[in-house]
């Protein structure tokens, strides 16, 4: 910890407003992730909580509004801020989930292709660059579209889409590293291929992923509000941030602004402090710009 | 060069039929599109009866052969919903996005290379900074929340917009389009601000990381030296050297405008082609959705191969083998 604090990547952090309220940003969400029951009064889930009778409260600073819900209510009497914290918790954890699955999948498949090269490498390659021809988010809604709602099918369908970058990544350092020495004298050594790749390439080409997999969670965060937005991202029981403001969008017209204005918002603020912080960590981790 | 074209046009034929397999083969686990043709009381032999027709009892290779032979003889199918060829039902629509799109890249070319080539010639100013933030903030937006917001203020609640459709069009070559009128104009810009956001951020970045990587280089430092206007050291020298990474994004680009346009479509009920999928999503127009994707690969494929082609007349050290 001392030297952490000492370390020239905090010192440089203390330094950077971006990098704060970047991370600030993240820690509030963070929070909510682990504590959101805790935080709010009310589950929006739960419908025997609901009030009918506070259906469409305005903004509690508002004319109308009620001190008990600050950010208004939604057509059911939910409190709009106990749904974004509900929400959020559901927007970033398919992110996180999916980022990992994404990053665990394309980094294997880019280390069998680095390392084995050949039939495996091209055949990877090959699915990588047609699937990048592609905007992440129609592959996504295409898939989506013939499965069917549900986190886990957006789950599989952010999976789908993200493995590509780290596949490519890993690919291209594990091909520089295997040309390395530390590699040949492992090889000489007689270890089996699973050890080398996995204790002596994998910690080797894991620093240029940091940065991806940061960013990616912002990506996810989007792409998911965005087909939930649609309405073939999570089902109506388990309401991301983006499929309340879906919800919000059907009754924008009669004037009820707040239960689309804030879940958006806080899409906005979270994607935000991600890329803040991962535009940070690009800075201090990439080498070639210091 | 020939070489060249013949070994890219095997390449895109290969990748639009994996496509084609792809699509097919998903489409073919979507929700049984029979029950969107037969009545809602229809008899079991009915409902036998409609399936033969639409050729969906046969087993999935006989049904794939099919349409890939249907594809080469120009038939792409009918709309379950409209009762149309869903070729014609999408092409119709194409010039309403075509012009989003278009509108959307305008802005955010507009937009985005002037402050670029800004922020890269003074990465330690303030307002450069600022710049960058701006366009951090750019990426973060949710689109769709964007056009919304943009909505409820600029059109129901000021009123200074309308807030759906395409207004008037003119008929131009049996082309429907609506920047030739002031109201088409009136409607399109909303859309295609919202669109061009994200585009407007990721090819400001973009062009920011070239001027800086080409501000380094002696032939920078020596136009200065023998006096070139700044202005001219920036655009003439700077810019057109750190082209070649703006137009492969400004290619991809396109693409994500596209694809994002189903999404801005949807919000302002813009007549594209777009709006149609997200239609056809929702009522399992199998048809509809298939030639959709088929054609938008294609046009990725086409694109792809442009820009390739362009980099050859902007960097004549390329050349394509």
């Amino acid at each position: 910890m001392q030297g952490f604090l000492k370390s020239e990547f905090f010192f440089n952090y203390r330094r950077s407003a971006s990098a704060i309220i970047g991370s600030a940003l993240m820690l509030v969400f963070a929070v909510y992730v682990a504590f959101g029951p805790w935080l709010v009064a009310q589950n929006p889930h739960d419908i025997a909580s609901l009030e009918l009778l506070d259906s469409f409260k305005p903004p509690a600073w508002l004319e109308g509004g009620d001190p008990r819900y600050l950010l208004g209510t939604d057509g059911q009497g939910r409190d709009m801020l106990a749904s974004i914290v509900y929400g959020a918790r559901i927007s970033v954890m398919i992110g996180v989930t999916a980022m990992l699955c994404s990053c665990l999948i394309g980094t294997l498949l880019g280390l069998l292709a680095g390392f084995y090269r050949g039939v495996i490498d091209s055949f990877i390659m090959r699915v990588a660059d047609i699937q990048l021809s592609f905007p992440s988010i129609l592959i996504a809604l295409f898939l989506m579209s013939a499965v069917g709602t549900g986190i886990d099918k957006v789950l599989i369908a952010l999976t789908a889409v993200g493995w590509v970058v780290y596949a490519r990544t890993v690919r291209g350092s594990t091909l520089s590293e295997i040309e390395k020495e530390y590699v040949q004298a492992a090889r000489v050594a007689g270890l089996p291929d699973r050890k080398i790749i996995l204790k002596h390439v994998l910690p080797n080409v894991l620093t240029p992923l940091i940065v991806i997999a940061t960013i990616q969670v912002g990506t996810f965060v989007l792409i998911e509000a965005s087909l939930s937005f649609l309405g073939v991202g999570v089902p109506i029981t388990q309401p991301s941030l983006g499929l309340l403001v879906k919800n919000g969008f059907d009754v924008l017209f009669s004037g009820l602004w707040w239960t689309s204005a804030f879940p958006g918002l806080a899409i906005m603020m979270l994607v935000f402090g991600i890329n803040l912080f991962g535009d940070f960590l690009r800075d201090e981790l990439n080498p070639r710009l210091k | 060069m020939l070489g060249y074209l013949t070994k890219r046009l095997i390449q895109m034929t290969i990748v639009l039929w994996v496509v084609s397999v792809i699509v097919f083969m998903m489409m073919s686990f979507t929700g049984d599109p029979v029950f969107m043709v037969v009545p809602i009381d229809a008899t079991d032999a009915e409902i036998a009866q409609a399936r033969r027709i639409l050729g969906l009892d046969q087993s999935l290779l006989v049904q794939y052969v099919k349409f890939l032979t249907s594809i080469f003889e120009g038939d792409f199918g009918r709309s379950y919903v409209f009762r149309q060829p869903a070729l014609e039902l999408i092409l119709q629509r194409m010039p309403a996005t075509i012009e989003m799109v278009l509108v959307a890249m305008a802005f955010a070319v507009i937009v985005s290379i002037p402050l670029g080539v800004y922020a890269g010639a003074h990465p330690d100013s303030r307002i450069s900074k600022t710049i960058m933030a701006g366009s951090l903030f750019g990426i973060s937006l949710p689109g769709f929340w964007v056009g919304m917001m943009l909505i409820y203020l600029l059109a129901v609640q000021w009123g200074w917009f309308p807030s759906s459709g395409r207004g008037d069009t003119v008929e131009v070559f049996g082309l429907r389009l609506s920047l030739l009128t002031t109201d088409g104009w009136h409607h399109i810009i909303l859309p295609a601000f919202t669109l061009s956001l994200a585009t407007t951020a990721i090819i400001l970045r973009i062009t920011r990381a070239g001027m800086m990587e080409v501000g380094r280089q002696d032939y920078m430092k020596f136009a200065r030296a023998k006096g070139v206007a700044p202005r001219d050291v920036l655009f003439r020298h700077g810019l057109k050297n750190s082209l070649i990474p703006v137009v492969t994004i400004f290619g991809l680009q396109i693409g994500d405008l596209i694809a994002f346009a189903t999404i801005t479509e949807t919000i302002f009920s813009w007549p594209g082609m777009g709006k149609l999928l997200i239609d056809s999503i929702y009522r399992a127009d199998r048809p509809v959705i298939v030639v959709y994707l088929m054609l938008v690969a294609l046009i990725f494929v086409v694109i792809n191969f442009l820009v390739d082609l362009l980099y050859t007349l902007i960097d004549p050290r390329i050349t394509l083998k």
